[in-house]
């Protein structure tokens, strides 16, 4: 089976939130939330300054907390490892929200907890997720990290890349180029 | 020096800026568990130690009420739910990594247990109380006779319950303010004292009192004892856990903590009790009243700053 | 429906997967419904069979870049958009702003029919009319301002495609006082200084060869805010091809991030800086000599003039050191003739600058990057023979008359030109009586509002035509609710570029409420004023038809591709042993002017200082966000969701100085005692101390907007000063300076 990552290059990436936008649009993302977002992340002081732009989104981790306190199994691991939640098994219970060091999920207002599917039925057709499809910066990338053939697995072999709170645990599957 | 802002996106209601997904409810329902489950426990206790006639409050009075607390705590938690419409999934799904699944079974194991409790001493309570249904007045009667499994039963699951409050949050990784084995030992301590305290306020046998003064006594030794355990574990650990306690520890939740919590909840019903212990002072529904209290103030802060802390922005 | 995919298809990009995926709620119930019932459909729950996802062709109207793609539908309800992959300026990648085009044609708050005032100028009162109402109303007032004062007093602003009929209108009219604000307020100066030293201008989109460029020098320009499609691509690829970026910023922008050097210059001393590289990199001898030999018209009085702008020099007034200038001024000679100096495109800034842009201009020139690969290219233009009309009347007067001898180089109307121009004056005998204003805010886009209101006063007619209700049209006599550009046909996208294209924007969807395109409603005005034979087409699509047959193409061609590429017929640089020709006076790259010197102006740029803020004022910047185009989007519900609100930078120092805590809303004033609404502060290590920088576009003062109203600041309401550019009359903006004020809390 798959195991479907997300590589995103820091130094392409322009924080224009085509990804966010995209994905309301692709996802029908309810008004007032978002499965993604940039981050702008800086260091030092003026003028010797550093910025590492993110677009963010849940990490699909392998070792995946959510999945783990979900007390009914709504939020389950599904094709290539991407984690999804089943609306009509989640009772809205918040744990998996409580539990994500990403705060990568929120309440959908109809009642369900909602987050990235890694656009799930457009990777069950062989296409890119909505965000990665649409980045006018070509910054992000999406494969199977088993394929060692997969662009996501030659970039991250090539590029010094890190992800986020590795020391969570949660063995996140968004990486980030620097 | 580091700038981390969110550009676009986010700013989602009860995520950003803080999480807020958890407000009035579950501390309330964390309290009210915590609080059966320390009724349930000594009523248990000193019914297996034989002591219900010198202790008729806390073995056979306060009991009653326990199915009807938890019942409320199951009703307020319901209320927490944004799918109503779901709640029984909780129990068309076992799920042995999931503490809420755990949670959800032990409730489901302790409820029906609370009200057969409550059922064996009725009638010691309410002599001239009348079961509606034969079958059911036979039921009571041959439960009377398993009284003492049922103790034992109700013992373990009241620990399970009453750690079962403080795992439930120990469980995320994400909230490091949560996350410490601490927790559950620290929700029983206080679970416990509480449960004692509604009996203290309830007792209006002075002997009884004394001994359940001296029982609380010791178990806010050992919740104080704990939160310091809790403090040194997290400063003792990594940056985001330092940071975690530093809520505590001079950040927003310092003063409300150390004085509500500490001070009012733990601190000065202890010495009271002390002191009515050494027959100095008679005011036992004074401290009663601030620890049941103070239980409550200590799981609201901490569920708060279990939500203020994380490990990103 | 240029296409219209199967169902089978549509499961294959839009169905779901068995896993019970989240969708639903929020903008497209309906769509969303849709997609619960295909998933039924594929777990074969349910016989039903609806839905067909069916795609038709557009070009973006966010802004002027006009990306084509495709509007996806599903029962003809909104689902998406997407970049065309054969348009070259997008590569079927759209910008956010594109991606977030539907929320133009989904937002609630927009203009629904025509109104006319029924009170004073400035206060809210409106009726509803009929369209027939309206434009009677507005043709006998026309006419009359013509019979009156003649026609050239009426005059046209306008940003946006649907400009072209108005224009076309006004022409045919006798007037031809067109004004866009992109001219005097944006990229005027630029245009005019590349006219100026190599006979053409950069044209929109630029011809920069960003992705093929080794070395990018960008002063000001916030590639990656502003989402100027295909220039942000190319830089992507630019900069992950390793290149090196020289960005001179007061304010550490995104494209300061991806910067080998980041130069944070002192605001307003930009052309020192660029005096002080010409010096080096002639003294140095960086410059590309046989290219300059060649090519160029002045070097040695460049020589000379430039000889006094050391590094040393330039120090003290830019703040950058020495070294740098040098170590900078070197990579761009190393990497010469693939070193662009980028040109800039909003460059209205301090008043001088024609004469800041020309200095890069003139870098560009000793780098030999004009005509060169990595430099500028040369865009193939796009030939669709334009349809064919009767002459317009003669016009008598122009703008100009209002200004003699003022802005001789100015090849547009200027927008705040002609709004001064309203304002009665003795010395002129006919000031303007009417305005048609298309798509443009003047109140947010031209300088000094109080002078915009007060120009306003004195028409005799004032018409607004927009997709939204915006400050202009509380002004407007009469206000006519066009159809967002996903309701309608427009005229062809012809683009000139490396590739030149036709492209065509259809309907996705039927006009909503009472509104209608520009097009009907230009030639239902010029119908009732009497100009049918400028309006011969019946419908737009007639019109189209004969233009694209002219082309040799056809309307059922466009809508099946969108775009379609246009015969290529130059090389796009210059080739080895063919001399190429500058259409200038002396035929080569000017670098020392003859015509800037015949008007009296500096024939070489020569640097002169700018006022400073005083003590405790900060000069005020403003730029873009890449989700918002300017005020137009700001109440878009999707882009809304991204950014709803602009805010302050203010450097940490400066905030503890004035004890400004980060995320606190706090009131810009300016030199003049002009205040914003409130606005948050953004406490940040990423600006210079003497400026601060905020967005443009926000803080609207139109409660009909009721996602932008009073939602952050707007920066036009404190640009109460311009410096007039003396060469083409732009208007200088960045010549006000701010302090702070608390909010005061409502008691």
């Amino acid at each position: 089976m798959a195991r479907y990552a997300m590589v995103i290059d820091t130094r392409r990436c322009v924080g224009c939130a085509d990804c966010v936008v995209a994905c309301k649009t692709e996802n029908n993302v309810a008004d007032g939330f978002c499965r993604d977002w940039i981050v702008q992340d800086v260091r030092g002081g003026y003028p010797d300054l550093q910025m590492e732009i993110r677009s963010e989104r849940c990490n699909h981790c392998e070792n995946a907390p959510c999945v783990r306190c979900c007390p009914t199994g709504a939020s389950t691991i599904a094709v290539g490892g991407i984690v999804i939640v089943e609306r009509d098994e989640c009772t809205g219970c918040k744990a998996c929200i409580a539990s994500c060091p990403y705060d990568a999920r929120f309440v959908h207002p109809e009642g369900f907890v909602d987050k990235c599917t890694f656009c799930i039925h457009r990777v069950k057709e062989g296409l890119n997720p909505a965000c990665v499809s649409v980045c006018p910066t070509k910054c992000m990338f999406f494969g199977d990290l088993d394929d060692p053939d997969s662009e996501v697995s030659k970039l991250l072999k090539a590029r010094p890349n890190h992800a986020l709170f590795p020391e969570a645990g949660t063995k996140p599957k968004i990486y980030y180029l620097t | 020096m580091q700038e981390l802002t969110i550009t676009s996106g986010r700013n989602m209601a009860h995520i950003d800026p803080n999480l807020s997904i958890w407000g009035w409810e579950i501390p309330v329902y964390l309290y009210l568990g915590g609080l059966v489950a320390g009724i349930l426990f000594f009523s248990a206790l000193y019914f297996l130690r034989g002591k219900s006639d010198e202790m008729p409050t806390v073995v056979r009075v306060t009991p009653l009420l326990a199915p009807f607390i938890l019942g409320i705590g199951l009703f307020v938690l319901f209320l927490d739910l944004e799918y109503k419409l779901h709640v029984f999934r909780f129990y068309t799904n076992i799920r042995l990594e999931s503490p809420m699944s755990w949670g959800s079974w032990t409730i489901g194991v302790v409820f029906p247990l609370s009200l057969l409790w409550a059922a064996i001493h009725v009638t010691d309570v309410f002599p001239n109380w009348r079961w509606p249904f034969q079958w059911l007045k036979r039921f009571v009667l041959m439960a009377q006779t398993y009284a003492r499994p049922i103790a034992w039963i109700l013992i373990l699951y009241s620990v399970i319950l009453g750690m079962y409050t403080g795992i439930l949050l120990s469980a995320f990784n994400a909230r490091p303010i949560w996350n410490t084995a601490i927790m559950g030992p620290l929700f029983l301590a206080s679970g416990l004292s509480t449960g004692l305290a509604l009996n203290l306020l309830l007792s209006k046998n002075k002997a009884e009192k004394h001994i359940i003064g001296r029982v609380d006594v010791m178990a806010i030794g050992t919740e104080i004892f704990l939160i310091i355990h809790m403090f040194m574990g997290l400063l003792a650990s990594t940056e985001i856990h330092i940071k975690a306690a530093e809520l505590f520890l001079g950040g927003p939740y310092t003063a409300f903590f150390w004085i509500f919590v500490v001070g009012l909840g733990l601190m000065l019903p202890a010495l009271l009790e002390l002191l009515e212990i050494r027959g100095k002072v008679g005011v036992s529904k004074i401290p009663a009243l601030l620890v049941l209290a103070g239980g409550f103030v200590l799981r609201y802060i901490i569920v708060e700053a279990g939500q203020f802390s994380q490990w990103g922005l | 429906m240029a296409k219209s995919l199967s169902r089978r298809e549509f499961i294959k990009i839009g169905g779901l997967g068995l896993g019970g995926l989240a969708l639903g709620g929020g903008l497209m119930n309906s769509c969303a419904n849709m997609l619960m019932e295909e998933q039924a459909v594929q777990l074969g729950l349910t016989g039903a069979a609806n839905g067909s996802l069916a795609l038709s062709p557009t070009v973006c109207e966010i802004c002027f870049w006009k990306c084509a793609g495709w509007v996806h539908t599903i029962d003809g309800q909104p689902w998406k958009i997407t970049g065309n992959e054969h348009d070259p300026s997008c590569n079927g990648r759209l910008c956010p702003r594109g991606t977030g085009g539907l929320g133009a044609y989904l937002d609630a708050d927009r203009l629904r029919t025509p109104l006319i005032r029924t009170g004073v100028r400035g206060k809210q009162t409106f009726r509803e009319a009929t369209w027939d109402e309206a434009l009677d109303f507005i043709a006998i007032k026309m006419k009359k301002i013509a019979e009156e004062h003649g026609p050239e007093c009426v005059a046209l602003f306008t940003h946006g495609s649907g400009g072209s009929y108005f224009k076309h209108l006004l022409r045919a009219y006798g007037s031809n006082n067109i004004a866009a604000p992109s001219y005097a307020q944006c990229r005027g100066p630029r245009e005019e200084a590349y006219m100026l030293t190599f006979g053409e201008g950069v044209y929109s989109p630029e011809r920069t060869d960003i992705r093929n460029s080794k070395c990018l020098v960008l002063i000001g320009s916030h590639l990656g805010e502003n989402m100027h499609n295909t220039q942000v691509q190319e830089f992507a690829d630019m900069v992950g091809n390793g290149g090196t970026v020289i960005t001179v910023d007061p304010r550490y922008s995104v494209a300061a991030s991806k910067s080998k050097y980041w130069l944070p210059i002192r605001p307003a001393t930009d052309l020192a800086l660029m005096l002080a590289w010409i010096h080096v990199i002639i003294e140095e001898q960086l410059f590309d000599q046989e290219y300059v030999k060649n090519n160029t018209y002045g070097f040695d009085e460049l020589r000379q003039s430039v000889k006094k702008y050391t590094p040393e020099w330039a120090y003290p007034i830019t703040t950058i050191k020495p070294h740098i200038i040098r170590e900078t001024a070197r990579e761009m000679g190393w990497q010469k003739p693939a070193t662009l100096v980028h040109p800039g495109r909003h460059v209205t800034w301090y008043g001088d600058d024609t004469q800041r842009v020309r200095a890069g201009a003139i870098l560009n020139a000793l780098l030999g990057s004009w005509g060169r690969r990595g430099g500028f290219y040369y865009p193939n233009k796009a030939a669709v023979p334009k349809y064919k009309y009767p002459a317009y009347p003669a016009a008598k007067r122009s703008w100009r008359d209002a200004f003699p001898g003022k802005y001789p180089l100015a090849n547009l109307a200027l927008a705040s030109g002609i709004c001064d121009a309203t304002l009665p004056s003795p010395e002129r005998d006919c000031s303007f009586k009417g305005w048609l204003v298309y798509g443009t805010n003047l109140l947010m886009t031209l300088p000094q509002p109080k002078k915009t209101i007060a120009a306003m006063q004195n028409l005799d007619l004032l018409v607004a035509i927009d997709l939204m209700p915006a400050e202009i049209t509380g002004w407007a006599d009469v206000v006519l609710p066009e159809c967002s550009y996903l309701e309608r046909y427009d005229d062809l996208r012809v683009s000139p570029g490396r590739v030149p294209t036709v492209a065509l924007r259809a309907p996705a969807f039927k006009t909503k409420y009472n509104s209608r395109p520009g097009w009907w409603i230009a030639r239902e005005l010029g119908l009732k004023m009497g100009l049918e034979k400028y309006f011969p087409w019946e419908t737009l699509e007639d019109y189209l038809e004969t233009r694209l047959k002219g082309a040799g193409l056809s309307l059922a061609e466009l809508k099946e591709k969108g775009v379609v590429e246009l015969p290529q017929r130059q090389p796009l640089y210059f080739e080895d042993g063919v001399q190429p020709e500058f259409d200038t006076p002396s035929g080569k790259i000017e670098l020392y002017s003859d015509v800037l010197a015949s008007y009296g102006f500096d024939p070489v740029p020569q640097y002169t200082a700018h006022e400073e803020p005083p003590d405790g004022y900060y000069r005020l910047l403003y730029g873009r966000a890449p989700t918002h185009t300017f005020g137009r989007t700001t109440n878009n519900p999707i882009l809304t969701e991204t950014m709803a609100e602009n805010e302050v930078w203010i450097n940490t120092k400066v905030a503890e100085l004035n004890g400004i805590r980060n995320g606190e809303y706090i009131i810009l004033a300016n030199q003049d005692g002009a205040k914003t609404n409130k606005i948050k502060a953004k406490v940040t290590e990423r600006i210079r101390h003497d400026c601060v920088y905020v967005v443009h576009g926000f803080g609207h003062q139109d409660k009909r907007l009721r996602k932008a109203f009073l939602r952050g600041a707007d920066d036009a309401q404190l640009i109460t000063k311009v410096k007039i550019d003396p060469i083409m009359g732009g208007t200088g903006m960045r010549v006000n300076f701010v302090t702070f004020e608390k909010v005061v809390q409502a008691v």
